[in-house]
């Protein structure tokens, strides 16, 4: 029964350079059914999604509609075929009413009062509430989907793709939007829901097509499905990596976060009550679905995030360290000798009565005046700065590399000094020690630059990384966060990741791993949180841990107190 | 008074001419700072097309073929400064801001060479043309009557209104205005939805650049009557006429009334008895200050209307995403 199909793809491979993105994927999308296309962050869900559109084109294998086949070349020709993509990203002119972004591109007559018309017959005949004359800049990210799939509806299209499109709704909004999309589908028209969350692939869709590392395992109908058998082909069997995983030599608690709470602009709840502790020594993974609240974790640690709320509790091991001034003032110095909280060298305590301010200041500025304890600070206080320059080390890689961490027009070394800039006396900079440092990074993690004067935009994605992660160990950091520090790196570049990372837990230091390879968290971390919509739904042992289970976490929004390891 | 009115009226085309050329530019997301060098560049091809009708036709000639032909040569003149610009920004990707300066200090310096070389332009070939230009209605001799200030005005003033109220018709009410408005919004939006960016950018700077470069023939074959020498002045009008874009919030219509302010800021000092040097230039500079005002109002309302197209200054290759 061909004609049933409005959707084929036979054995459609992609691949980019040495990465295979997609193998032999083949896809039946019936008419008047919901297919979803289930899989993780790095699965190929979207370069397929770009294979359909017409973005990119396959290597291999054959599409049809409606069973015949076609060559899609551009967006504009899956148009042709009736096939409309809504992006996660909507591509809406924001100045621009709800009917003239419908309308934008295409050739027919202008004219306003009719284009409404056929604009509201469309939202009445599937349920979607719309006021076409709305500006897009007055309108909610819900409102704004209605836009874009009705975009695509007006130009005809029978086939819709929706990528991620629960991503930035609300329950009541994807209540809606599910409800609209089976009206869809009771009008005949055949749906690709591209999606990782499992509870809304069992409600919505008729089928389920499992993606896994470009790889296509297979097609269940939900009906037959359970949730533990998807999340199984989602993640695969566990796989053994040879990742050292060093013994912990006597944690102590770094950071304690309690009651992180964060609220976009958008009103979207992107961390919700997370409290978390992290300890010295140790390495805590945080894994979790792409967009699952990593990256605003990290910041608000870092205290780029001032939005949010709650407290972070940072025990700086100052133990037998000299005192500086560059958290305190002499006052504060002062106050805090009073209370008995420093001792000289030699074991004595401080006493600064009766000396002159001049006389402190010299006795702290030589390191004579050392910490009695740890120090307990609240990093909500602190500028991003004074954070740093505690020692707490974000090393973001996002996929934006230049973006936070490097200056692309920058050489090597000037990049090393973005970080000791301020530290220097003269006017003028001192290039000498970055440029040690470069030349360190460079020999020890195999740097591949024609010299340490390359502008870093030059570099490779890897070789970028490597530069980015090399600066930010090398000042010995007491809380190092690292995300996707392997996303883009070759298998050697990888290892000696971690391998730095280990060392860096040998010497003391606290670090936080955001990866997405659960085979990698398991094998190299402690302990691993997960994150799931901005909530912590539990924290495994990373000796004990079972992919499956951290898959399910990943995947749903309640915690699993069971899971919890409590050591 | 009806003097006062008719200077500003003057000066108020050229500057409407300029604004509207820039106008539509930037609705396509090019921000052209280079628009006083097209204007001078445009004012020197008029002025060349008439010195070459003169000489090959002589003085005593059909008046509609002179405008014509030496519309057409200024045209072709501005289009090539508005090809440079998009070879440079579309096709080569550079920054709009420096190729904008850059053509403005280019044409001006042009302009001058050419202006300056003496055999280029012949200036009583251009006086004789500029009176086809403001006597196109033959045998009508208003003198200085109110009447005057409406009929019997040069050819051009009247095109300069017609395009106004054309261009803000079609940027707001037709299919081409819709799209040309989105590739200056949102160009990865407008190229998704199948609109060729680059075409619109092009064609677009072409007519902007058309515009501007009538303008800067206009203020010398009109406005001040064929009397070439004047040519320095209209590197300022250009400048003018940017700060006027911004004044209008980019809206065609509205750039009708704000180019009659300006010309009247423009035209009034001259028209003040015993005023001082220094105080000319204090009104001189009004028109700049009420820009910052405008530009203090609309940002403080915070109004998404009236602000520039979101991708303005901005290039765009499909491969960025």
């Amino acid at each position: 029964m061909s004609n049933d199909v409005a959707l084929e793809l036979k054995s459609v491979s992609k691949h980019f350079g040495k990465i295979q993105a997609n193998k032999n994927v083949s896809i039946k999308l019936r008419r008047g059914e919901i297919l979803s296309l289930l899989g993780e962050n790095g699965s190929g869900k979207t370069t397929l999604r770009n294979i359909i559109s017409g973005i990119y084109f396959p290597d291999e294998g054959q599409i049809f509609v409606n069973g015949e086949e076609v060559v899609i070349k551009s967006p504009q020709d899956a148009y042709k075929y009736k096939i409309g993509m809504i992006h996660q990203h909507f591509k809406l002119v924001d100045v621009f009413t709800a009917s003239q972004n419908i309308v934008l591109g295409l050739n027919e007559k202008f004219i306003m009062s009719q284009i409404n018309a056929k604009v509201m017959e469309i939202a009445n005949r599937y349920g979607f509430k719309i006021d076409p004359d709305k500006k897009i800049y007055d309108m909610s990210v819900s409102e704004k989907q209605t836009v874009e799939i009705i975009k695509v509806l007006y130009r005809g299209a029978d086939i819709l793709i929706l990528d991620e499109p629960t991503a930035v709704l609300t329950p009541q909004e994807i209540e809606k939007l599910f409800t609209v999309l089976k009206n869809m589908r009771d009008d005949g028209k055949s749906i690709i829901i591209i999606t990782h969350k499992l509870n809304e692939v069992m409600e919505i869709s008729d089928t389920v097509s499992v993606l896994r590392k470009g790889e296509y395992i297979g097609s269940v109908e939900t009906s037959k499905a359970n949730q533990s058998e998807l999340t199984e082909m989602m993640v695969g069997k566990k796989v053994e990596l040879n990742i050292e995983r060093t013994e912990v030599k006597h944690p102590d608690d770094r950071l304690i976060l309690s009651n992180i709470n964060y609220v976009d602009k958008d009103n979207v709840a992107i961390l919700n009550n997370i409290s978390l502790t992290v300890r010295g020594g140790e390495i805590l993974g945080i894994a979790g679905i792409a967009g699952s609240g990593q990256k605003e974790l990290l910041e608000t640690i870092a205290g780029l995030n001032k939005n949010a709320t709650g407290s972070i509790i940072f025990n700086n091991p100052k133990k037998n360290l000299p005192v500086t001034f560059f958290h305190k003032t002499l006052k504060r110095v002062k106050e805090l000798a009073q209370e008995g909280a420093f001792h000289y060298e030699d074991g004595t305590a401080v006493d600064f009565t009766g000396m002159t301010d001049a006389k402190i200041r010299e006795l702290v500025n030589d390191g004579k005046v050392l910490f009695n304890e740890d120090e307990v600070m609240d990093l909500k206080d602190k500028t991003p700065l004074q954070i740093r320059e505690l020692g707490v080390r974000l090393s973001f890689v996002p996929e934006d590399r230049l973006g936070m961490g490097l200056v692309g027009n920058m050489d090597i070394i000037d990049n090393m000094m973005l970080r000791s800039y301020r530290k220097g006396k003269s006017v003028f900079l001192n290039r000498t020690i970055p440029g040690s440092l470069a030349d360190k990074v460079i020999k020890n993690l195999e740097v591949a630059t024609p010299s340490p004067r390359t502008m870093v935009r030059k570099l490779s994605g890897g070789n970028v990384q490597k530069v980015l992660v090399g600066r930010e160990i090398s000042s010995a950091p007491k809380v190092l966060m690292v995300a996707y520090p392997v996303r883009g790196l070759d298998v050697n570049s990888s290892y000696m990741i971690y391998n730095l990372l280990n060392e860096q837990k040998e010497n003391g230091s606290a670090i936080i791993f955001v990866g997405e390879d659960l085979d990698v968290l398991i094998a190299l971390c402690d302990r691993i949180a997960v994150l799931s919509n901005g909530k912590i739904t539990g924290i495994v042992d990373g000796r004990t841990a079972n992919k499956e289970k951290i898959g399910l976490m990943m995947t749903h929004t309640e915690t699993y107190e069971e899971e919890t390891a409590n050591d | 008074m009806v003097m006062f009115l008719i200077g500003t009226t003057g000066i108020a085309i050229a500057l409407l001419l300029g604004c509207l050329g820039e106008t539509i530019t930037e609705k396509s997301g090019h921000l052209n700072l280079g628009m006083p060098g097209i204007m001078s560049i445009g004012t020197l091809g008029g002025c060349y097309g008439a010195t070459l009708y003169v000489s090959w036709f002589g003085e005593q000639t059909s008046g509609f073929f002179v405008i014509i032909f030496s519309l057409l040569v200024c045209i072709f003149f501005s289009c090539l400064m508005g090809l440079i610009y998009n070879v440079l920004t579309v096709t080569f990707r550079s920054n709009q801001n420096i190729t904008g300066l850059m053509m403005t200090t280019f044409g001006a310096g042009i302009t001058e060479f050419a202006m300056t070389k003496g055999d280029f332009i012949n200036k009583s070939s251009v006086a004789v043309v500029s009176n086809y230009f403001k006597t196109w209605i033959p045998g009508l001799n208003l003198e200085d009557s109110w009447l005057s200030l409406f009929i019997g005005r040069g050819i051009l003033v009247y095109v300069a209104l017609i395009l106004a109220i054309a261009a803000g018709i079609i940027l707001n009410k037709t299919r081409i205005g819709l799209n040309l408005r989105a590739v200056g919004e949102n160009p990865s939006t407008a190229d998704a939805a199948g609109v060729n960016v680059a075409k619109y950018r092009y064609i677009a700077t072409f007519i902007g650049s058309s515009i501007a470069g009538i303008g800067g023939y206009y203020y010398i074959i009109d406005n001040l009557s064929g009397s070439v020498g004047s040519y320095p002045n209209i590197v300022a009008i250009g400048w003018l006429s940017l700060a006027l874009v911004i004044f209008t919030l980019w809206k065609p219509i509205l750039s009708i009334l704000g180019s009659f302010i300006f010309g009247a800021l423009y035209i009034l000092p001259t028209k003040i008895s015993g005023i001082s040097l220094a105080q000319m230039k204090i009104f001189n500079l009004l028109p700049y200050i009420m820009t910052i005002v405008v530009l203090i109002i609309t940002s403080a309302l915070d109004s998404k209307e009236n602000q520039p197209p979101a991708s303005l200054g901005l290039n765009y290759f499909r491969e960025d995403r």
